[in-house]
């Protein structure tokens, strides 16, 4: 029989299928519901067979891992050489308490450093400014100079660990203060591993952390790429992020979409500067969210490979495999964790855990269990360290490539991730890309629009959530112990900074920030001038607002 | 509504701020970052029966307080103060103490926030009469 022969007599089968057994069934036992629905209210039909995938093309597709398109993974070897790296996100009260939670992940098996800063870090304050007042050390470590960063990574070689580091308007002065302690180790730069995640895209678009205005901000950005690239290439400048639309309340598909199309503005403003293409691109790296769909997550991770190989290739010429190639880190969700009955966690957690292991994630973070509640306490983060070891040595998935390639939902729901987000592209593009879609409000609106919608679809029990709308306990059963940060830190980071501000050279600091504010005046690189400021102690809040009359201040539009 | 303090998660004070507006309240929305300050200031100009507050940072023990603080220096003393985000449920007898009315933690429905305060601010439960339910 010919292709097209089989295709007819398939879907002859399909409606014989219908008439004989489901409608049979169906009158005997209807379905529970009309409509069955991802958490990304995305509509799900009953089955899938090869008739969901007409002219399915199994080489232009899916091909071969480590072959493009990508889509079943960028190692042909996928988990059989190397595991994931489990990088756990911590960071919390001083620098001096952070330092001790890093050791402590080091010593039960985790193999990379991730650093969570707290408020007034990622707002470019330091933590005695009066809007730090409450918020020091309270989400993440507080750091304020190279004195703080210097504590933070004590006892910890540089060279030996890679190091992913959660901040993104004051990025660029984070990453000198990092690259100011590896030169004190005596690092080699060239040597140094890890991540910033240096994506203000997503700033604006969903978590709100920002100083500068998007263009002037773009541009600190297209810095920190220029100077990695020539001086510290194995580290990855930018970690474009879409975990934060998603807990912004976007589906799964606005994730994926406005997330490469952050990745699309990243690279254009980079070549638009002057820059090859296959010079930065391979150092470009993901970030995405792992929420509780469990099927929908993993298709989204093998639309997103699929998607950018034909961005980078077509869009932009790149011609070095490696600029082809997207590699993404993933993280559990945070906003699916519930604060009732909390043990509960830990199950959400392993699924969504897993869905990033068959996804092909690089690396990846399972939240801990409590984190509804506070920050998580030493016994919860190291189950969720544990939870990813037992995917990979005791689940079996980390046997073959992409286990999950060729189920005919799997290959619908990629296919059709990969054309909704063409489309998000054609509607940006229309705006003149990502930072004028973002002065329209266009993604903030979206992902508002489709939080209200869920919202309403948890109110209406239209989804379950285990302890919160369903399966509710009065009396909570399972209190759990919380790691507690009162304000120590703040009066510790207040009397440090006092201290230091007395011990620098304050001229020198002066000349230093002048020259960084100078230097941005007359459009050069801001990196070597920052990390001028950092060697003589500058802080991170004078750094900041040494370029804020120079860069602006970005103001919340109201939407 | 207001987000006070530095932190920038505003998805559920977006949400609950709609919910409010479809069930026919005025909702005036600060935006991120507002200091205690700024939004008693803005409750006083806008002349408000409630004041929602929303923190997920863990800032709550310091910023809840002093809103109701300076609120009452206002002579805000009718004004109804809530508040939501991840707080522990410790710390809500202390915030009740402090003068916070009520406050509301991951899980709650909107339907419920609505509820209480239509129950609680007299010009809110006029409004809620007079609106027709709303279809969906």
């Amino acid at each position: 029989m010919s292709t097209a022969d089989l295709t007819n007599r398939l879907e002859e089968a399909e409606r014989e299928w219908e008439e004989q057994t489901l409608n049979p069934m169906l009158e005997r036992s209807p379905e529970n519901k009309e409509r069955f629905t991802t958490v990304s209210l995305t509509p799900v039909e009953r089955l899938y067979t090869p008739n969901s995938l007409p002219d399915f093309d199994y080489e232009a597709e899916s091909g071969f891992p480590g072959q493009p398109p990508y889509t079943r993974g960028i190692h042909a070897t996928g988990y059989r050489g190397k595991l994931w790296t489990m990088r756990q996100f911590a960071g919390f009260g001083s620098a001096f308490d952070t330092n001790l939670r890093f050791k402590y992940l080091l010593e039960h098996g985790q193999t990379g450093l991730s650093v969570a800063f707290d408020l007034p870090t990622l707002m470019g304050f330091d933590s005695d400014h009066p809007f730090s007042e409450g918020e020091v050390g309270k989400c993440g470590v507080a750091i304020s100079s190279l004195a703080d960063m210097e504590v933070l990574f004590d006892g910890i070689p540089l060279e030996s660990v890679t190091t992913s580091m959660t901040i993104n308007a004051p990025a660029s002065m984070i990453l000198a203060m990092f690259l100011g302690v590896a030169e004190k180790q005596g690092a080699d730069w060239k040597k140094l591993g890890g991540t910033l995640q240096n994506d203000i895209l997503k700033e604006y678009i969903a978590q709100k952390e920002w100083i500068y205005p998007p263009r002037q901000a773009m541009r600190l950005i297209v810095d920190t790429i220029e100077f990695c690239t020539k001086e510290v290439p194995h580290f990855n400048p930018v970690s474009i992020s879409g975990y934060h639309i998603r807990e912004a309340g976007s589906t799964a598909l606005q994730e994926l979409a406005f997330t490469l199309r952050d990745g699309i503005e990243y690279v254009q403003y980079a070549i638009n500067h002057g820059m090859d293409v296959d010079d930065f691109a391979p150092r470009l790296s993901f970030f995405f969210n792992s929420h509780n769909d469990f099927l929908e997550e993993i298709a989204k991770y093998r639309a997103a490979r699929r998607i950018w190989y034909r961005v980078m290739k077509d869009r932009f010429g790149a011609r070095n495999p490696r600029s082809w190639a997207l590699r993404f880190h993933t993280q559990t969700a945070g906003v699916s964790l519930t604060a009732q009955q909390p043990l509960n966690n830990i199950v959400r957690v392993a699924i969504q855990a897993l869905a990033g292991v068959l996804g092909g994630t690089q690396s990846l973070h399972t939240d801990a269990y409590d984190e509804a509640l506070a920050l998580p306490s030493d016994e919860a983060a190291l189950i969720a360290l544990r939870t990813q070891q037992i995917i990979a040595h005791e689940s079996g998935v980390t046997n073959t490539v992409d286990p999950l390639g060729g189920s005919y939902f799997i290959e619908k729901l990629t296919r059709d991730m990969e054309e909704g987000a063409m489309e998000y592209f054609r509607k940006i593009d229309d705006f003149g890309g990502m930072v004028e879609a973002i002065d329209a409000g266009f993604p903030q609106r979206e992902i508002q629009e489709s939080s209200y919608q869920y919202q309403l679809a948890v109110d209406s029990k239209d989804k379950i959530i285990v302890g919160v709308n369903e399966y509710v306990m009065k009396d909570q059963p399972m209190g759990v112990p919380l790691l507690q940060i009162d304000e120590s830190t703040a009066e510790l980071q207040a009397e440090r900074l006092k201290k230091l501000r007395v011990e620098r050279n304050s001229a020198r600091v002066q000349n230093t920030l002048k020259a960084l504010a100078d230097g941005a005046r007359a459009g050069h690189n801001t990196m070597p001038l920052l990390l001028d400021c950092v060697r003589e102690y500058a802080t991170l809040g004078e750094m900041c607002d040494a370029l804020r009359p120079v860069l602006g201040e970005y103001q919340e539009p109201m939407f | 509504m207001a987000k006070p303090g530095l932190d920038g998660h505003d998805r559920g004070i977006k949400v609950i701020a709609r919910a409010l507006r479809d069930a026919g309240m005025e909702v005036i929305y600060t935006g991120l970052r507002q200091t205690p300050e700024q939004v008693v200031s803005a409750a006083v100009q806008e002349d408000v029966d409630a004041i929602g507050l929303s923190i997920l940072s863990g800032a709550h023990m310091t910023l809840f307080p002093r809103v109701v603080e300076l609120a009452r220096q206002e002579g805000l003393d009718d004004v109804i103060i809530f508040g939501g985000g991840i707080i522990p449920d410790e710390d809500i007898p202390l915030l009740k103490a402090l003068g916070v009315t009520e406050v509301f933690t991951p899980g709650a429905r909107m339907e419920d926030i609505v509820k209480f305060i239509q129950g609680r601010s007299r010009r809110a439960a006029v409004i809620a009469t007079e609106t027709p339910e709303r279809v969906e």
